[in-house]
């Protein structure tokens, strides 16, 4: 239900909002509202029930384990929320002058130094304000880069199959096409294809490493010789940064550009869509096109580095400095791991995926990958329980629900048929993680034992389940009043 | 009333064709690739007049899964498409070997459908991707 739907007229919250005497004499009449605001008018007690009821409706990972691979939901410690809600935070004005915001902005420097410490690039931008962004970003310097060289028959953007949506629609949007690489039956990037794909139409190749198979590139430094020979540059995708979190560094592996996902790394919340964070790390030959604003330091002083300092960049990507709230949560979550806690979250991510997966399999679960160890994630395939029972990957995600916990990543990557790509995270304990087994057991023995009750799952949730292609087709966003 | 598999050949992503009588190829998605996709959303037909060629994207189909790019299995002109899918992709599930089809071409070659897949050959190119 929604709070227009509880609206009674002339109802009101009197103690917080007091009317005015509604003196509009200074309005030209022309520009008058004729009609009421159309806003829901409830008490203070109803507003606050309302909003109440609706939060313990959310499925969250502060309520429940979130598996959800690829997206890396982690806990968000509450000292991150509090720091970054400091008063002289919060109450800053964006286009305050550097000379009342040093103390922001040295929390802005040190993010970006300690970016470039994770990510072994030469400079880091802040700016994008989502992961998608920061892909666009990217690219952008990529384009930067090439024309600069005067090298403008560089074309084609090189995309794994098992690569992420994002990756190939980024290219498109910076004015590329994509060449799809496939992968080999062990999740590798297929490296002679590579080689034959390459040429000097190859303007870059956009990987994910750890992939989103769920497995460590294995042949990752003759990916970046064959790329770098061919003259084009190695984008790295950020989004299973947290495998390597302090242990290995994008810019050793030979990545020329990386962004990074803040909000899946460096555990910011990210439920609902946003909003995100999606930092660009490059290499020396394409620092001059880093998108503004930076932050730079000079005998203690902090200033902001615009057009005006970075001729080449490749603009702005807001009107500001992006996700600020973000970055702070990000800055304070990487102050208070230390190198030390780096280390620690990559160990736990890898130790709890690699336990889910042992576990998991050892319960009948088949593994895509099974030659392979886990990275922060793996893949089961549900292609046997189908064939066997008729039950999918997506029925086994909504029963999962009905069990208290959140459905894995289905049906991606596509490579692989019904998948779960699940990713326990480092912040999970073995209790949760063999709760988590014993419950997909059961639905493991409930697929052979009564598979109808399956396929009406969720039974336990606030909505049932619901008509996908209906969503999808007849797409229905906006309330509109009963009267009009 | 559905092509027999014996009666199609295919393309190794999951286009089938079949020369029809009038002289003219039909076009769809197999029933293996409809299972993989799942419940179909939407279908983005190429236009009446369009000339297709071999290999390349010429439609997308959408389902609750992904959206997946066709590729014209031979290059040709096309010349009708099947219009009620748009209003009703889900026949692409029901019978994506019939009433499913996508659209039609005019070959420019009609040798080229020698080069494409048997039933015998689609049918182990399938197993193997599932092995």
């Amino acid at each position: 239900m929604l709070i227009f739907e509880r609206s009674q007229p002339g109802r009101h919250n009197g103690a917080q909002f007091q009317p005015g005497d509604g003196d509009v004499s200074d309005i030209p009449a022309v520009l008058l509202r004729e009609g009421s605001l159309g806003l829901p008018e409830v008490s203070e007690m109803q507003a606050v029930r309302h909003y109440t009821q609706l939060s313990q409706k959310n499925f969250s990972i502060d309520t429940h384990f979130y598996p959800l691979g690829s997206c890396t939901m982690k806990y968000n410690p509450r000292a991150c929320n509090t720091l970054a809600m400091l008063p002289a935070f919060l109450g800053r004005h964006p286009l305050a002058p550097a000379s009342t915001g040093q103390a922001f902005l040295s929390c802005m420097y040190e993010l970006q130094e300690i970016l470039k410490e994770i990510t072994g690039m030469h400079t880091v931008s802040l700016a994008p304000l989502a992961g998608a962004q920061g892909e666009f970003a990217g690219i952008a310097m990529i384009r930067a880069y090439h024309q600069a060289q005067g090298d403008d028959q560089r074309t084609e953007i090189l995309v794994p199959d098992a690569a992420h949506g994002t990756n190939p629609a980024t290219a498109v949007m910076c004015g590329y096409s994509v060449k799809e690489i496939p992968t080999d039956a062990e999740g590798d990037v297929d490296v002679e294809a590579l080689r034959q794909a390459v040429g000097p139409q190859t303007a870059g190749l956009m990987l994910t490493n750890p992939s989103t198979l769920g497995v460590f590139e294995r042949q990752m430094q003759e990916i970046a010789t064959v790329l770098h020979q061919a003259g084009g540059l190695l984008y790295y995708d950020g989004a299973n940064l947290n495998a390597i979190l302090g242990k290995v560094k994008p810019g050793d592996m030979g990545f020329d550009v990386i962004h990074m996902n803040l909000h899946k790394t460096f555990s910011t919340p990210h439920g609902g869509g946003g909003p995100g964070a999606g930092p660009v790390g490059v290499s020396e030959r394409l620092a001059p096109f880093i998108p503004v604003p930076m932050v730079t330091e000079h005998y203690g002083e902090y200033r902001l580095l615009s057009e005006v300092d970075l001729p080449g960049t490749i603009g702005h990507l807001s009107a500001n400095m992006g996700n600020v709230g973000v970055l702070l949560r990000a800055y304070v979550y990487a102050r208070m791991l230390g190198r030390e806690g780096m280390h620690r979250v990559a160990d736990f991510a890898t130790l709890n995926a690699n336990y889910l997966m042992v576990r998991l399999r050892e319960e009948s679960f088949e593994l895509a990958y099974p030659t392979r160890r886990a990275t922060h994630e793996f893949i089961v395939t549900l292609k046997k329980l189908k064939d066997e029972t008729g039950i999918t990957a997506m029925d086994v995600a909504k029963r999962l629900l009905d069990k208290g916990y959140h459905a894995p990543t289905t049906y991606f990557p596509l490579l692989v048929p019904e998948c779960l790509l699940i990713e326990p995270t480092e912040t999970e304990s073995k209790e949760e993680l063999d709760g988590f087994v014993t419950a997909m057991k059961e639905i493991y023995d409930e697929a052979y034992s009564d598979a109808d009750m399956i396929k009406g799952a969720p039974y336990s949730t606030p909505v049932r389940r619901l008509d996908e292609v209906k969503a999808a087709r007849e797409l229905d966003l906006v309330w509109q009043a009963p009267d009009d | 009333m559905s092509h027999a598999n014996n009666d199609l050949r295919y393309t190794r992503s999951h286009e089938w064709v079949i020369q029809i009588s009038d002289g003219t190829v039909e076009v769809g998605i197999t029933e293996h690739a409809q299972d993989l996709l799942g419940d179909m959303v939407y279908v983005d037909l190429p236009e009446v007049g369009d000339s297709l060629t071999v290999g390349k994207e010429c439609a997308v189909v959408e389902s609750v899964k992904a959206a997946s790019d066709i590729f014209a299995p031979i290059s040709g002109e096309v010349s009708e498409i099947n219009e009620v899918l748009s209003e009703t992709p889900e026949i692409l599930n029901q019978d994506a070997q019939g009433e499913g089809w996508l659209f039609r071409m005019v070959p420019n070659d009609a040798a080229e459908l020698e080069s494409l897949l048997d039933a015998d050959a689609y049918q182990a190119l399938i197993a193997s991707d599932a092995g």
